[in-house]
C-alpha cells in the first residue's frame, strides 16, 4: 500500500528531516511511527497525505508514484486518505454533522447517503446524538473521535494519524488506539505516528523507529504480542 | 455526478453564500450599494439617451421639405402639384399650405400683424411641406427628392430642414459614445469591488479552505461558493441601480411633463425598458461572477493545506 523508496526530504529553510528513508507498509496493516519529536514522524505523514513532495526518492501510495501525480488529480487522491491531525483541525463554527459530512460533500455525495455514512461514523467513534454540538462544546477526547469520524467517513482504503493521542490521558488513548485498530479489523491500512513509546508496545503492532531522519533497525521489526492486541 | 446531485450542490452552496452575506448585512449593503451606483450611472446615461430620442421623435426622424411654388402659381394647380408628389412611393405625407393660409398664421403669429394689414395683395406663394418616408430620409434619398422638386417648372425654391437634425444626431452619438466608455470604466469598477471583497472573504475562511481541501476539496469545490457570493454581490447591486433608476424616474417625471407641455409637447420621461433592465441584470451577474472568478483563482491557489 505504501511504498517508501530511497526519500529524502528537505524543506526550504535547508531543514533535512528525512535522509534516505526506505519502508513497505502492506495493505491492512497496522503500523506505529515513532521516535523523538523532529524524527521525522510528521515529514513522512505529510508525504503519505500528499501535504509535502520527497526532494528525493519515490514515494508510491496504492501503486502511484506521488511525485508524478498531477496537480489536478491531488484532490481525489487526498480523498482515498483519511488523516487525523493532534489538533483535529476540525471547523469550529461548524456542528460536528458538517465536520463529519466535509469529505462527502467534496466529494458529491448524494445528501441521503451522507446522512447515513455521517451517522454510522459517528456510532463508530460513540457520538451519535452529538450531530448538532459545535466542536469546542465537546471534550478534548470527543472532538479528537470527531477528527476520526471526519478521516473514516469516505471509508478510506488508508488512514493515517499523527499523534492522535498527544492532548489525551491514558485511558482515553488507549480507547482511540482502540477505535484504529477496529478500523484494521476492517481491512483499513492504518499508519499511526506516536511518541507515545509504552501505549505502542502495549498494542504489539510492527513498529518504524525514526532517528534523525533515518529508519533504526530495519523496516520489518516483529510485532510483538501482547494482552491487548488479542482482547 | 448525476445531474440531480451536481444541482443540489450549487444549491447548498448558492444558499451558504446567501447566507453568508446575511449574516454581516452592513457591510454588505455596502459594497451591494458601490456596486449599484457604478451600475445605475452607465444605466441612466442610456435612459437619457433614449429619452432624448423619444422627446425629439417626431422630428428627428422626420425632416420636412419646404417647396415654395412661384407666387403665380394658381391654387389649383398647387393642389395637383400636391396630389402628384403624393403619389411619390417616398413620400409619407404632403401637407398643401396655401397663400392665404401663410399669411394668416403669418399675420397671428408674427407680430406685424398691423403692417401686413397695409400690403394690397398677398406677397406669399403657395408652399409645399413634403415629408419623406422615414426610411428614406437618408442624405441621398433627400438630394433625390430636392432634385425632383426643383426640376417642376412651377417651383421656385426647396428647402431642407435638416440640418439642426443631423446636428442633433451628432450629439446623440457623442452621447453614446461616452456611454459606452463610462460603461467599460465603471464595470472594471465593479470587477475590482467584488475581486476585493472576494479576497477579504477568502482570507478571512482560510482555516476553512485549508481543511477542505486536506479532505480532497478540489478547487472547483472550494471556489464554488465565492462564485455564487460574487453572482449574488452583482445582481444585488444591479436590483438596486434598478431601483435606483426607477426611484429618479419617479421623481423626474412631473417636471419633464410639465416641462414638455411647455413646450407644447405631451412627452413622458420613459423609464427603464425590458430589454434595459435585461442587460442591467445580466452585466450585474456577469462582471460579479467575472471579478470573484478572477479573484479566486488569484488567492484560492496559494491556500495549501498544512500539516
Amino acid at each position: 500500500m505504501i511504498v517508501f523508496e530511497r526519500v529524502s526530504k528537505r524543506y526550504a529553510n535547508g531543514r533535512e528531516a528525512l535522509n534516505n528513508v526506505s519502508f513497505n507498509i502492506h495493505t491492512g496493516e497496522m503500523v506505529f511511527l515513532t521516535g523523538r519529536s523532529g524524527a521525522g514522524k510528521s515529514t513522512v505523514l505529510k508525504l503519505i497525505a500528499l501535504l509535502e513532495r520527497p526532494t528525493r526518492g519515490a514515494v508510491v501510495i496504492a501503486g502511484r508514484n506521488t511525485q508524478t501525480l498531477k496537480a489536478r488529480h491531488i484532490a481525489a487522491f487526498r480523498r482515498r486518505v483519511g488523516v487525523v491531525f493532534q489538533d483535529h483541525k476540525l471547523l469550529a463554527d461548524r456542528p460536528v454533522y458538517d465536520n463529519v459530512a466535509l469529505p462527502l460533500a467534496v466529494a458529491a455525495t448524494p445528501l441521503k447517503e451522507i446522512d447515513r455514512r455521517v451517522r454510522a461514523a459517528l456510532d463508530q467513534v460513540g457520538l451519535l446524538g452529538k450531530e448538532r454540538v459545535l466542536p469546542l462544546e465537546l471534550s478534548v477526547g470527543e472532538q479528537q473521535r470527531v477528527g476520526i469520524a471526519r478521516a473514516v467517513v469516505s471509508k478510506p482504503p488508508l488512514l493515517i494519524a499523527d499523534e492522535p493521542t498527544g492532548n489525551l490521558d491514558p485511558d482515553l488513548s488507549l480507547e482511540v488506539m482502540r477505535l484504529f485498530r477496529r478500523f484494521q479489523d476492517v481491512g483499513v491500512t492504518v499508519v499511526i505516528a506516536s511518541h507515545d513509546q509504552a501505549l505502542v508496545r502495549e498494542f504489539g503492532q510492527r513498529v518504524i523507529v525514526l532517528e534523525n531522519g533515518q529508519v533504526q533497525g530495519g523496516d520489518a521489526a516483529d510485532p510483538l504480542p501482547s494482552m491487548l492486541a488479542y482482547r | 455526478m448525476s445531474l440531480a446531485v451536481a444541482g443540489g450542490r450549487h444549491l447548498q452552496a448558492l444558499l451558504g453564500s446567501l447566507g453568508r452575506l446575511a449574516r454581516s448585512p452592513l457591510a454588505t449593503f455596502l459594497t451591494l450599494l458601490v456596486i449599484a451606483l457604478a451600475l445605475a450611472l452607465p444605466t441612466a446615461l442610456r435612459l437619457f439617451v433614449t429619452n432624448a430620442q423619444a422627446a425629439t421623435g417626431n422630428f428627428a426622424n422626420a425632416i420636412d421639405l419646404s417647396v415654395f411654388l412661384k407666387t403665380d402659381v394658381a391654387l389649383v394647380k398647387a393642389q395637383q402639384l400636391a396630389q402628384a408628389a403624393q403619389r411619390r412611393h417616398d413620400v409619407a405625407s404632403v401637407t398643401l399650405i396655401p397663400a392665404d393660409k401663410g399669411l394668416e398664421d403669418f399675420r397671428t403669429y408674427s407680430g406685424f400683424g398691423d403692417a401686413l394689414v397695409a400690403l394690397k395683395e398677398n406677397p406669399l406663394p403657395h408652399v409645399l411641406h413634403v415629408r419623406p418616408r422615414p426610411e428614406d430620409s437618408s442624405a441621398a434619398s433627400l438630394e433625390a427628392l430636392r432634385g425632383y422638386f426643383t426640376a417642376w417648372p412651377e417651383v421656385d425654391l426647396v428647402q431642407v430642414d435638416s440640418e439642426w437634425v443631423m446636428r442633433f444626431n451628432a450629439i446623440l452619438e457623442v452621447l453614446r459614445r461616452l456611454l459606452l466608455i463610462a460603461a467599460a470604466l465603471l464595470g472594471v469598477g465593479v470587477l475590482a469591488v467584488v475581486g476585493n471583497t472576494i479576497r477579504l472573504e477568502i482570507g478571512a475562511r482560510r482555516a476553512e479552505i485549508e481543511v477542505t481541501k486536506l479532505v480532497g476539496g478540489s478547487n472547483a469545490f472550494v471556489r464554488r461558493p465565492f462564485l455564487y457570493t460574487g453572482v449574488l454581490y452583482g445582481l444585488g447591486g444591479a436590483l438596486l441601480a434598478w431601483g435606483i433608476i426607477a426611484i429618479t424616474v419617479a421623481v423626474l417625471g412631473e417636471p419633464v411633463a410639465t416641462l414638455a407641455r411647455l413646450y407644447g409637447s405631451r412627452f413622458l420621461l420613459l423609464g427603464p425598458s425590458t430589454t434595459d433592465i435585461g442587460i442591467l441584470l445580466g452585466a450585474g451577474a456577469v462582471l460579479g461572477w467575472l471579478g470573484a472568478w478572477i479573484s479566486a483563482a488569484r488567492h484560492l491557489r496559494s491556500i495549501e493545506p498544512r500539516a
